[in-house]
């Protein structure tokens, strides 16, 4: 028994430490990089190095590397979470792991009905992966979500998965689908098919970016003022930080927390509403129940 | 002469992105609409506000994408355009 208990609070260790580290290594690697510069100014992530690829080289920046950081992160908090797991419930991260599952599961179910039951997971994965990049910026990381290039990826990610529900009644229903509600529509049809991911892309990314890009130019403003008002003193209350002290907080409060929440909330909501709506669900159902009749 | 040929660069790169965010006023109209429609429904039935608030937060995420499209191009304006054409310029010249 004494033995087990100590296994278990070993793994324990290992769990929490595999969610903080990640940050902790995200901000050495920000330490380490960076070139310290006296202004504040507003720029793209940083680009670590390029690895040669035949047809373009592929360039390893500070986004990719704190979404794979972000990854880790919430795997180890899942691990956490579920770890030593029993039937009745009698820990606390077991009330909290089940609160969460029972949360999103109501939601998908809400939002897209019983036959998309399964994507739960999925819709999780999204919501806490697009909500933790957006916190990352509290720790003065770079936010993943602030560039282009992640948001698009997940954006191009649920594209897939609306083609494929899109497809499930197979080519001929899913030409037909672009023709409603009259049949010269169907090249406004196609256009507003490939807005989908680009407008999903763009909000998430414009948010975040907007928030963040008015931080730092409140934030440079702030030391403009404090040093007319403190400039003219001598040595350090000259260089005292009078006005940076405080208001930049609340700002984040609202851009990094409120808004990155909201954001991660809507993309995963968007997701399932798009998703669900581009599936032919009446269509599908009647065909399942004229096959089992023929079978 | 270079001299003015960048700063007419620069110059159109801002004015362009200035007039790019005009296009914020209609997200803002519409937000506000959304937000004042959303205010009365509570009001009438207060009961109602959860799911009141949260449509309301769809409706106004998805009313600010025309907005979000004219930030990026602002932001592409300034941050990325002016460089590019710089450098087009000069190996123009050359």
């Amino acid at each position: 028994m004494e033995n087990k208990d100590r296994r278990f609070r070993t793994l324990d260790t290992v769990y929490i430490l595999m969610m903080i580290l990640p940050i902790v290594c995200g901000i050495v690697l920000k330490i380490l990089t960076n070139p310290v510069s006296d202004g504040i100014a507003i720029s793209g992530a940083n680009v670590f190095f390029t690895i040669n690829m035949p047809i373009q080289d592929l360039p390893i920046t500070e986004s990719q590397v704190n979404s794979w950081l972000v990854m880790i992160s919430i795997t180890g908090l899942c691990l956490f979470l579920t770890h030593g797991i029993k039937e009745k419930a009698d820990t606390k991260r077991q009330h909290i792991a089940e609160w969460i599952v029972e949360k999103v599961e109501g939601l998908v179910t809400g939002n897209m009905g019983e036959y998309f039951s399964g994507f739960a997971p999925f819709v999780t994965a999204i919501l806490a992966l697009s909500a933790f990049s957006s916190l990352l910026a509290l720790f003065g990381l770079y936010a993943p979500t602030s560039d282009l290039n992640i948001a698009a990826g997940w954006a191009i990610l649920v594209f897939v998965l609306i083609t494929y529900y899109k497809f499930k009644c197979g080519p001929v229903q899913y030409m037909k689908s672009f023709a409603e509600p009259v049949k010269f529509i169907a090249p406004l049809n196609v256009i507003s098919e490939f807005a989908t991911p680009v407008s999903m892309a763009f909000r998430h990314y414009g948010n975040v970016l907007s928030g963040s890009v008015i931080s730092v130019l409140i934030a440079s403003g702030l030391q403009g003022l404090s040093a007319i008002i403190l400039g003219w003193l001598p040595g350090f209350i000259g260089e005292f930080p009078l006005f940076q002290i405080g208001i930049p907080a609340v700002l984040s409060i609202y851009f990094d927390v409120f808004s990155g929440c909201l954001q991660a909330y809507i993309f995963a909501t968007l997701t399932m509403l798009y998703v669900s709506g581009g599936f032919p669900a009446d269509e599908y159902f009647r065909r399942k129940s004229a096959k089992k009749q023929t079978v | 002469m270079l001299e003015l040929a960048i700063g007419i660069i620069l110059g159109s790169c801002a004015l362009g992105a200035g007039i790019a965010m005009i296009a914020g006023i209609g997200p803002g109209i519409g937000e506000g609409n959304a937000v004042a429609k959303a205010c009365e429904a509570i009001g009438r039935q207060p009961e109602s506000k959860g799911s009141v608030t949260t449509t309301m937060l769809m409706g106004c995420a998805v009313a600010e994408t025309t907005g979000l499209y004219a930030l990026v191009i602002a932001i592409l304006l300034i941050f990325v355009a002016p460089g590019r054409l710089v450098d087009l310029l000069m190996s123009t010249i050359r």
